[in-house]
């Protein structure tokens, strides 16, 4: 922030340091330096002083060097050239008998950031390195992390490393600390510091030496390591057991970081540990320091999704004082959630109804909505106190009862008759436009059943003038066409002077046209209308996978102990809403042409044995370590048969130089014995759980029955690829026709590889009585790993289902 | 690995700024109090994104403490710990933590971090080895008080009070010990918040206590200190309690120069505490109190017949007969005249103030609110809880004692050792 006549203040300054009487005079001299600092630090630009700076430099006065220190530092890279002048003295400094004044002099010597400068500090800081005093040492060693960083492409200097390397052992645990910071630093290209066993079992030995911060920063780097046998492994955990309960919160995570990684194979291992954290991390949430408790709920959450029963006994822990911020409530009404259970559910509830009267309205509204998500188990409670809130005639607090009733509804449509009495008379008090789209909606899935429901849309649409939100407008059309195909005679006048209002008068194209489009279809007939309108009003699938089970360890533990879990909105995304029902009837006919096309190229198959696939979820234990899949940005289906064919037309033409290709297919078969029962509201909800989108589906029992789907794989180090892929199961008898029929098709087309395919085919269809899908994927770019750890997790979602429908 | 950390004030004025690698320019403060007035309510402003440059920050004192980080993969807890731990820093040489003081001592402040952290790594965080690097002198912003003269007596003789230490004692910069003679004194605290659920039948619903043992040390060279609990300290449900009443933790932590070789056998903890603030041993016990809470309300409310709300509140202390300084939120008509209340409308609530709460008395204050309610046909509102904040002194509510405090060898020079004992209330809620 530039003050007001900060010219002026910095001629006085300039006139004050060059002014012999108070340079003689040693506490004005410092006094005066410090008037300096104290305007740069406001912001005032008070760089023409450097040249005074410099002469300020030449002092005894340890107070008034350090100050002109931090000047120079900030203001160097603007004067290359006074900066020079400099260095002769900081270069007399580093001979100072005093190791005081040699650091200060080594630290802003390297902090001066000028490449110009560097050959004369290699000579002090190689200096530094052998120097007595530990504090100069700690220095110098960082010191050549901040040379090699001005000049990365310069040669690294193997003396200069070897030397660092041999420093791991100096006696002062800072300076083994910031060795391995430097190393790191200095050999970022090759990867790093090499941790091999005696490094790691120095670092171990040495660890309780150091403070909070080098333990953390030792455990860090050791999550590199691997451990040669298991016998090691162990020996290092239980070395670390005592820092997993450490009163220090980053000494704790950052062992446990350490443990997850090292036990990413031994997963009864890993929530050993995850028990074990559990004091510490609650004790960390009830830490005076608000950010600690923050960040302390969000590890909390990550946790609980590998172990949702981790903190059920303490629930009363998570429950929200006073005088907390809104966000810290939110996180813990998220946390409470999680834990509920028929013992605490009656406490839970009781506590969450306090918080719906909240003052604030934010922690009221997520108050309301976490009672929505526990109504998904326990309805009958949750309705009970919904309802009751809706007798508040508040604002805020009815608008976020009826968008939670709207999302329950989705889940359970049980609750729906409460939901619909609940609704008379709730409309006066709707201001905001997504409590108002919630109860179109809801008026539009159970318009029969609320006798209002045409006096409301009444209302809604005298005022559909002056009505500012273009998503209450949609969905105040959709809302009359489906309580018109249900109650015409009420509603046909209404829906009329809606037409009107929107094809004549509306300004917005989007209202229009869709307007346009309900007239036209009014006009074929109301069979047709039906047809298209009479979409799902819930998805009860969605109400089997309440209790989730329990995500492995490897899903998370990459971002544990990282900036990430905190920025999230909220872990617990809605699995579905009510926008879904679109994607489910979307016809899936673009498709029905490809079928033949499809096994045309192949660039791995595995084949799973009737007991072979709880090894392969074991083998991909591994592979798919820091793996995660998202659903953005979201492929359109046109964009999807455009990749899908595109693919299908490359490979024909050039499957010889499928290895080159930045994409890559794979085709597999899973044990699925559950297909034909299978809805497909419960494969997309369970899909979509995991974060795979489904794009079109053949209607169950019609075989051959297929699924497209695709997913955006992100993974922590190869950053992230599009996976497209189908589903297929033609079904027993008609798969050996298939296969029979192919065979024969071969024999025309000569193809090698797909020989052996069907080989291996047949031969699982011989000794496997078993169902099985065929699974093809397309990658791009390629990467083996992260389409392995996809394929394992379709394979975990699909057993999952298999098992549930059996 | 830290790239910048500045602190900024509530209205934004940088106080300090230091770039520690270069990755950033100095813009990114303004555009951090931008990020950080521009959340809504809800949104978790502990860490924000600008660019690839994250920012970490906590409040303190008031400030905003902010740490720049550009990897992703930094350790939240380590940077929120180190801000904590930094502003804890800061407050322990410049004796408070406010605006003023760090504007004062922006030059202390300044070499502090120099040698706390060095290219974005956090080198030291202890008082024992920065005394030695630490030449500025703290600038106290103390005012000029009569108040500290009325602690000498006539012609220097040692007054009641003088015997008291005031409780603006140990707020004071560590480092002026060394000149002015050194008052060689010694805190310690054992400082407990509660937070209670209290049910509308009177039900305790929830009650937690986490408590710490603090130390403050202005010595210069301390030697070995002991400190003596209650010999029937127990930790965790399992050991027996015995006949008397046993002082009963749930779980316990010390800190980790704290020797423990002695607490099996004595509870005695032995450490050498090193200058400035840092706290022993942290203990946590929930829903098993060995006391009933504190405080007990009687409320009657009703609604007379032209929608008015009448709230008769009886709050009740049952502690043993001490003072108390109770600010409870809620409540007109007050017992005693020494009582205050104020409607807080933005808040919804009222402001019942008592400046003391004698124990084993009851308070009573009957409230009215007397406009009409603006629609009278929608049942009126249910009253929210009443929420108490108060500071307990001179009591533990776990019963948690400091038997002796030994420092060993004895000190030559006469060295002044101070126990407190505060119970807060973190969040004591009476539903209503």
């Amino acid at each position: 922030m530039p003050y007001l006549g900060s010219e002026d203040a910095v001629r006085e300054l300039r006139r004050a340091l060059s002014n012999p009487n108070v340079q003689s005079d040693q506490l004005r001299y410092r006094n005066t330096v410090l008037k300096a600092i104290r305007a740069m630090s406001q912001g005032v630009d008070v760089s023409d002083l450097f040249s005074e700076m410099v002469k300020a430099c030449a002092t005894v006065d340890i107070v008034q060097k350090k100050l002109v220190y931090v000047f120079l530092c900030s203001y160097a890279t603007l004067n290359p050239e006074l900066s020079l002048l400099v260095i002769n003295t900081l270069r007399k400094d580093c001979q100072d008998p005093n190791p005081m004044v040699r650091s200060l002099a080594l630290r802003n010597m390297t902090n001066l950031r000028l490449p110009s400068l560097v050959e004369y500090v290699e000579q002090p800081l190689a200096a530094g390195l052998r120097d007595r005093a530990a504090c100069v040492r700690r220095v110098a060693v960082l010191g050549w992390a901040k040379l090699h960083n001005l000049q990365p492409d310069a040669e690294i200097d193997a003396a200069v490393v070897n030397e660092l390397y041999g420093l791991l052992r100096d006696p002062d645990p800072v300076v083994m600390v910031n060795c391995l910071r430097a190393l790191e630093e200095i050999l970022k290209k090759e990867g790093g510091v090499a941790i091999n066993k005696p490094i790691t079992h120095h670092l171990l030995n040495r660890l309780k030496e150091s403070d909070v911060w080098g333990q953390c920063e030792v455990l860090r780097i050791l999550q590199r390591y691997h451990p040669q046998s298991e016998d090691e492994l162990f020996d290092i955990l239980s070395l670390l057991d005592a820092s997993l309960v450490s009163p220090h919160p980053p000494v704790m995570a950052a062992t446990l970081g350490l443990f997850l990684g090292l036990c990413s194979g031994l997963p009864a291992v890993s929530l050993a540990a995850l028990e074990r954290v559990r004091g510490p991390l609650l004790a960390a949430c009830g830490s005076t320091s608000r950010e600690t408790r923050f960040t302390a709920l969000c590890h909390i959450q990550l946790l609980l999704r590998s172990l949702p029963g981790l903190m059920g006994a303490h629930y009363k822990r998570f429950f929200c004082g006073y005088a907390e911020p809104a966000y810290i409530k939110q996180r813990k009404m998220q946390v409470l959630v999680e834990l509920v259970n028929d013992e605490n559910v009656a406490m839970l509830l009781d506590e969450l109804k306090g918080y719906c009267t909240d003052v604030n309205p934010e922690t009221a509204q997520a108050a309301i909505s976490a009672i929505g998500r526990i109504g998904r188990s326990y309805s009958d409670r949750c309705l009970e106190i919904l309802t009751g809130l809706l007798g508040l005639k508040q604002e805020h607090i009815t608008s976020a009862v009826v968008q939670t009733m709207c999302d329950l509804v989705w889940v359970c449509p049980q609750c729906s008759d409460t939901v619909c009495s609940a609704l008379e008379g709730c409309e006066e008090m709707l201001q905001d436009s997504q409590g108002r789209q919630a109860l179109l909606w809801l008026l539009a899935a159970y318009g029969e059943r609320v006798s209002s429901a045409p006096y409301t849309l009444e209302g809604f649409i005298d005022r559909v003038r002056s009505e500012a939100s273009l998503g209450v407008k949609m969905e105040l059309l959709t809302t009359t066409m489906r309580l018109f195909l249900c109650r015409p005679s009420e509603t046909q006048d209404m829906l009329g002077r809606l037409l009107h209002y929107c094809i004549e008068e509306e300004m917005d194209m989007c209202v229009r046209d869709q307007a346009l489009l309900y007239y036209r279809l009014l006009h074929c007939g109301i069979e047709e209308t039906h047809k298209v309108l009479h979409g799902q009003r819930s998805d009860p699938s969605l109400g089997v996978l309440i209790g989730r089970p329990a995500e492995p360890i490897n899903q998370w533990a990459y971002s544990f102990n990282t900036l990430e879990p905190l920025r999230q909105a909220g872990v617990e995304t809605e699995p579905a809403s009510r926008g879904s029902p679109e994607h489910v009837t979307f016809d899936p006919k673009p498709n029905t042409d490809l079928s033949d096309t499809l096994n045309c190229s192949q660039i791995e198959k595995v084949n799973l044995g009737s007991d072979g696939a709880s090894g392969f979820t074991c083998s991909s234990a591994k592979v798919l370590a820091p793996l995660s899949l998202s659903l953005s940005p979201a492929l359109s289906p046109e964009e999807f048969e455009h990749l899908w064919m595109q693919r299908h037309a490359e490979q024909g033409a050039e499957k010889l130089e499928e290895e080159e290709e930045d994409y890559v297919c794979l085709e597999e078969r899973i044990q699925f014995p559950a297909i034909p029962p299978c809805s497909p509201q419960s494969l997309q909800a369970a899909m979509q759980l995991v974060n795979i989108q489904t794009l079109a589906f053949t209607p169950p029992h019609t075989l051959p029955w297929r699924v497209y789907l695709y997913t955006h794989t992100h993974h922590a180090h190869y950053g992230s690829t599009l996976v497209i892929g189908e589903l297929l199961y033609i079904g027993e008898a008609s798969r050996r026709v298939a296969a029979v029929k192919k065979g024969m098709e071969d024999g025309d087309v000569v193809e090698g590889e797909q020989e052996a395919g069907l080989s291996g085919r047949a031969l699982v269809r011989k000794d496997g009585r078993e169902e099985e899908v065929e699974v093809t994927l397309k990658q791009q770019p390629r990467d083996d790993n992260a389409l392995k750890g996809f394929l394992s997790i379709l394979t975990t979602v699909l057993h999952t289902l298999s098992s549930e429908s059996s | 690995m830290i790239s910048q950390v500045f602190i900024l004030s509530s209205q934004g004025d940088h106080l300090i700024y230091k770039d520690f690698r270069g990755e950033a320019g100095s813009d990114v403060v303004s555009v951090f109090y931008e990020k950080v007035t521009a959340l809504t309510g809800d949104q978790p402003p502990v860490v924000m994104s600008h660019g690839d440059l994250h920012f970490v920050h906590v409040r303190q004192g008031g400030l905003y403490w902010v740490a720049t980080t550009t990897s992703p993969g930094s350790s939240p807890f380590t940077i929120i710990e180190f801000l904590n731990r930094f502003s804890a820093l800061v407050k322990d040489y410049c004796g408070s933590l406010s605006e003023k003081s760090v504007q004062m001592n922006f030059a202390l402040i300044y070499e502090l971090l120099d040698e706390v952290v060095d290219y974005g790594y956090i080198q030291t965080t202890s008082s024992d080895v920065l005394k030695n690097f630490i030449q500025t002198e703290a600038v106290s912003s103390k005012p000029f008080s009569l108040f500290d003269l009325s602690n000498v007596g006539f012609f220097g003789a040692e007054t009641q009070q003088s015997k008291v230490a005031p409780s603006s004692a140990a707020s004071r910069p560590i480092q002026s010990s060394r000149e002015q003679g050194g008052r060689s004194e010694i805190f310690l605290d054992v400082i407990e918040r509660m937070s209670v659920v209290i049910g509308s039948k009177g039900v305790v619903l929830k009650a937690d206590v986490e408590g710490e043992v603090r130390v403050k040390c202005f010595m210069p060279s301390c030697s070995e200190m002991r400190i003596g609990l209650n010999e029937e300290f127990s930790i965790g449900k399992s050991q027996l309690r015995g006949y008397g009443a046993a002082v009963r933790v749930d779980e316990c932590r010390f800190h980790q120069n704290v020797h423990l070789d002695e607490f099996h056998s004595n509870r005695v903890l032995r450490l050498c505490p090193s200058q400035g603030e840092q706290t022993v041993m942290q203990y946590q016990l929930s829903d098993d109190l060995p006391s009933a809470p504190p405080f007990r309300l009687f409320p009657t409310i009703e609604r007379d017949s032209g929608g008015r709300l009448l709230m008769y509140l009886k709050l009740r202390c049952d502690l043993p007969s001490k003072r108390f300084v109770v600010i409870s939120a809620l409540s007109q008509e007050l017992s005693s005249p020494d009582q205050s209340a104020e409607l807080k409308l933005q808040n919804r609530a009222i402001d019942w103030k008592i400046p003391r709460f004698i124990g084993g008395t009851q308070l009573s204050a009957l409230f009215k609110t007397s406009s009409p309610p603006p629609h009278p046909s929608p049942p009126p509102p249910p009253v929210g809880p009443v929420v108490l904040v108060f500071e307990l002194p001179q009591l533990t509510v776990s019963g948690l004692q400091i038997r002796f405090l030994r420092l060993s060898p004895v000190q030559p020079a006469p060295s002044q050792r101070w126990i407190r004992y505060v119970t807060h209330s973190d969040s004591y809620i009476l539903r209503l």
